[in-house]
């Protein structure tokens, strides 16, 4: 998928994304996440539910966002798809999540990913365009 | 970055900037120019800055760029004025290697090896979101998280001298299970007994070379003899404690009161109350990967029974030692002369304690800690025993496998165009696999030489090389 990057690295995988404002940033970083597990393509979001994350900084919301997507996969076999941001600042997002449900016969799993990590993790804004970079262990 | 070669297993990194002190990485004249140019050593360098440290800052010849504290890292740290980091223990809190060996030799299993590597493929849980067969009540998975491998002997999954074969027994007694998150308990309910994927396997291997006839009578190996290498960890439990703490001592950082070189280094003083639940709960996921390699142990030897139509005393499938390679253990060296208890993280590294020593099982007291260093997919593995050498340098410390030289990016695009199974088969080697991505990423040729990486260690004598094995089937999730 042509709206994130992914870096080499040698233990790990790293991804990049980026977007014209920070509600896209973040929406586009938990697709690319779920990307990198299964084909996103495939999903048909069913189950809703909202999410509060904070963070005591952009980059530190960044992760909490991320590792609470991954865990909703991970620890309750539930793919984010549809994403809405409704609410965000510095330090807290709000979101409504529509997810698709592993489906064994749909859903081919790519990889196992086990965390999002801290590492290199960065949120930036250069002129009008935002990037973030989050590498996970995979 | 200065790196200064003292001899040729040996490299420092001098103190310098915010170092406490300095590094020391054991590799060999080849190995250490990929070193250099990945950022590896700049993660040493973070480590030594760490404060509390005692000694160097260590990399094995196995190491590599992990996040904050690098793949084949080791550190220990003073209990009064130290910290204890996830981050250098690992997501995979005791990913670990337990070795097998049966009274069978090649003839005994040769016509069976495609039947043998089947039935392991079906019967053993393996592979992204796997469940295992013993689902797990709340009550009966806290006796796990306490009890390690000896809750799941209890149940008859397994023998009483298995326990004695594991490192610590197979169970850290500081293991506290309301420290972990509701998550974390979940997440282990249905995975006990399952392989995990990426770099996971069962592999059945044959006793290629015997370099220390002395050492591996003592553990029980002869030329020829049918082995069985699991290496698997503590699952999604392990890795969402590790995951939970990295996150509560982030929020904490602030209180330390000195700067974290990059955020994944987040810690806590050891004797804090962050730093005693970490390990407290960190002891809880060890004693589940315990338990998970004992189950499937115990799986892997009901396969055999069932393939070969042998009963337990013919296969006599004796577990020889199950080592962790990622764990912080609170041990008593000599620093300066003095005997002293410090915590010593061992992330992607093993410990290799030497003959005499009281915490080595009684059966090798005499030998020396057995170590068990897995190649990669279709490689060599190696057994060595432990030295009094790395007590002296590296807080009783060894590699723990074959390192990655290539991103999984990189090896994919290798890979293309290669049927790598068929590779592994023209050596003889069979393959069962579940991950699309998995076979291309995990390809020898992705991963350092596991020879080189042992030579270093035997050459710098913190460990002696006892065996060599050669894998003959191979299972991957």
């Amino acid at each position: 998928m042509s709206f994130y990057r992914i870096i080499d690295h040698t233990a790990d995988l790293g991804i990049i994304v980026e977007g014209q404002n920070r509600r896209e940033l973040f929406k586009r970083a938990a697709l690319a996440l779920i990307d990198l597990l299964t084909d996103i393509r495939q999903l048909s979001p069913g189950y809703t539910e909202t999410v509060t994350i904070k963070g005591h900084d952009l980059q530190d919301l960044l992760i909490n966002w991320l590792r609470e997507v991954l865990y909703l996969w991970n620890g309750r076999n539930l793919f984010a798809t549809d994403i809405h941001i409704y609410e965000m600042s510095g330090t807290t997002l709000s979101a409504r999540i529509a997810f698709t449900a592993y489906n064994p016969e749909r859903h081919k799993v790519k990889r196992e990913i086990k965390a999002v990590t801290y590492h290199q993790a960065e949120v930036v804004k250069t002129n009008d365009q935002w990037s973030a970079r989050v590498i996970c262990d995979v | 970055m200065e790196l200064i070669k003292i001899d040729s297993h040996r490299w420092e990194i001098p103190k310098t900037g915010d170092m406490n002190t300095f590094g020391r990485v054991y590799s060999n004249e080849r190995m250490i120019h990929a070193v250099k140019q990945e950022e590896a050593l700049r993660q040493v360098a973070n480590v030594a800055s760490l404060p509390g440290i005692v000694g160097p800052s260590l990399g094995m010849p196995d190491i590599h760029w992990g996040y904050g504290f690098p793949i084949g890292g080791v550190a220990a740290f003073d209990m009064d004025s130290g910290i204890i980091s996830p981050g250098g223990v690992g997501y995979d809190i005791n990913c670990g290697v337990r070795l097998s060996a049966a009274a069978l030799a090649l003839p005994d299993i040769e016509n069976k090896l495609e039947d043998l590597a089947d039935s392991l493929f079906r019967n053993i849980p393996c592979g992204v979101g796997s469940t295992g067969t013993l689902k797990l009540s709340s009550k009966d998975q806290k006796k796990v998280l306490r009890e390690g491998s000896k809750w799941v002997v209890a149940q008859g999954f397994g023998e009483d001298a298995d326990i004695s074969h594991t490192e610590d027994n197979g169970c850290m007694p500081n293991a506290e299970p309301s420290e972990l998150s509701g998550r974390a308990l979940e997440r282990g309910k249905n995975q006990l007994g399952t392989l995990g994927s990426g770099n996971h396997f069962i592999e059945v291997g044959i006793v290629d070379t015997i370099f220390n006839q002395a050492a591996a009578d003592g553990y029980g190996l002869f030329e020829g003899q049918i082995t069985l290498m699991i290496h698997s960890g503590s699952r999604g439990l392990g890795h969402q404690v590790c995951d939970d703490f990295l996150a509560i001592m982030n929020r904490g950082s602030k209180k330390l009161g000195f700067h974290l070189p990059d955020r994944q280094l987040a810690c806590a003083m050891i004797k804090s109350e962050e730093g005693e639940r970490y390990f407290n709960a960190m002891a809880c996921a060890a004693n589940y990967a315990w338990a998970n390699r004992q189950l499937l142990l115990h799986r892997a030897r009901e396969v055999f029974y069932h393939v070969f139509s042998i009963g337990p005393r013919d296969l006599d499938m004796k577990l020889v030692y199950d080592v962790c390679h990622n764990i912080a253990k609170k041990e008593e060296h000599v620093v300066d002369g003095k005997k002293r208890l410090v915590c010593v993280h061992r992330k992607g590294a093993t410990r290799s304690f030497p003959a005499g020593h009281p915490l080595v099982s009684k059966d090798y007291r005499s030998i020396g800690q057995p170590i068990l260093i897995p190649g990669d997919m279709g490689t060599e593995s190696y057994v060595l025993r432990g030295t009094p050498k790395a007590m002296e340098e590296t807080f009783g410390s060894t590699c723990h496998g074959a390192g990655r030289v290539l991103s999984r990016k990189a090896a994919k695009k290798s890979s293309k165009g290669r049927a790598i199974y068929r590779e592994l088969a023209d050596k003889g080697i069979l393959v069962r696999w579940t991950g699309r991505t998995t076979l291309a990423e995990e390809m020898p040729d992705a991963y350092k030489d596991i020879s080189e990486v042992v030579e270093v260690v035997h050459g710098a004598g913190i460990s002696e090389k006892v065996a060599k094995l050669k894998p003959l089937v191979v299972v991957k999730g």
